[in-house]
């Protein structure tokens, strides 16, 4: 059961971290117009990630029209709504499958991340498929995202940070200053980097 | 040098930059490498996720579960009582000090001053005195 939300409540947390996400997740609705040979078309429901409603039903016709031919000139979005993450309060284990379009040719792969929600989890994903592999958000296509339990992470980097034991110091520790004017190039004194 | 403190469950960190800048809170769970859930119900800290990169790590470590619940935590860093050994800690001392200074008007910088070289001359009259008695003594 998934909790949707109206889009005219939703409301920006200033006060917190929370919304350095730039992704949302909507759950979009729709069909094929009925026609009278076809008086009740299939409904369709998609789950997309995505900053803001316009991308959202972008994206929805871009998969529907990819997946099972109906085109968005031909057919209506019954519902679209907002998908707010349950329980932002634990982290937790994301498995990603997506869709990668590279220069070479096309490719699915398979990926673990962990974030406090799924829309951070998917964004930790394209940050990452920006830097390990120069993707564009246009070539990648989530295909399923899926929380997972610490048992069924298959990925090591991922692994290493489970369990109540976890304790690891930050070693050359390079400050950024707080107040901008402070952030320059150039420093009078070789800056301490212990802890 | 071997290091003394680390990201750990129940480690108490000073909130350097963001939105909850100048607070302290307690780690609950590491998300990542940079990433860590934090929260801070004593000190007005909602439980959100905060890059490592904007905290600094206090000396001040409670212990409580793996994922603890806020009212668990609540209950932890009241009973050692962390806000209080925090407030009397030298950093924040500094801290609050620094603060007093950047808000200084030039009417305090001005009492500030005068102060001081009140304080200078008391200091330097007694020396002098002492000096002059030790040279008397013929010990200088």
């Amino acid at each position: 059961a998934i909790r949707t939300k109206s889009l005219l409540s939703h409301t920006v947390n200033m006060d917190s971290q929370e919304n350095r996400c730039p992704f949302q997740e909507y759950q979009i609705i729709g069909r094929k117009y009925p026609t009278p040979s076809e008086p009740n078309p299939k409904i369709y429901r998609m789950r997309i990630f995505a900053p803001n409603e316009v991308v959202a039903k972008s994206r929805f016709w871009y998969f529907v029209r990819k997946l099972k031919r109906v085109k968005k000139w031909k057919g209506e979005i019954l519902d679209i709504s907002l998908i707010e993450e349950e329980d932002k309060g634990t982290a937790k284990n994301y498995g990603i499958w997506l869709r990668f379009e590279s220069r070479a040719g096309i490719y699915n792969m398979y990926k673990e991340f962990r974030d406090v929600t799924r829309c951070g989890a998917v964004h930790c994903c394209y940050s990452n498929m920006a830097s390990l592999h120069c993707a564009r958000g246009r070539h990648i296509q989530i295909i399923k995202i899926v929380e997972l339990k610490d048992e069924d992470c298959k990925r090591p980097y991922i692994q290493q940070l489970h369990g109540p034991d976890l304790k690891f110091p930050m070693p050359h520790r390079r400050v950024r200053f707080a107040e901008k004017r402070y952030r320059t190039p150039f420093l009078r004194k070789r800056m301490n980097t212990w802890q | 040098m071997p290091f003394k403190k680390f990201v750990e469950i129940g480690r108490v960190a000073y909130i350097a930059d963001g939105p909850c800048q100048g607070k302290i809170a307690a780690i609950v769970n590491v998300i990542d490498q940079n990433k860590v859930l934090i929260d801070g119900p004593t000190s007005g800290v909602s439980r959100q996720a905060y890059p490592l990169k904007q905290m600094h790590l206090t000396n001040l470590s409670v212990k409580f579960p793996f994922n603890a619940s806020t009212k668990v935590v609540r209950k932890e860093l009241e009973a050692n009582k962390v806000d209080e050994k925090w407030a009397d800690s030298a950093w924040c001392q500094r801290i609050k000090a620094k603060a007093v200074r950047k808000s200084m008007t030039d009417f305090d910088r001005f009492k500030l001053r005068k102060a001081k070289s009140q304080r200078n001359r008391i200091v330097t009259i007694a020396l002098n005195g002492k000096k002059k008695a030790l040279r008397k003594a013929g010990k200088i």
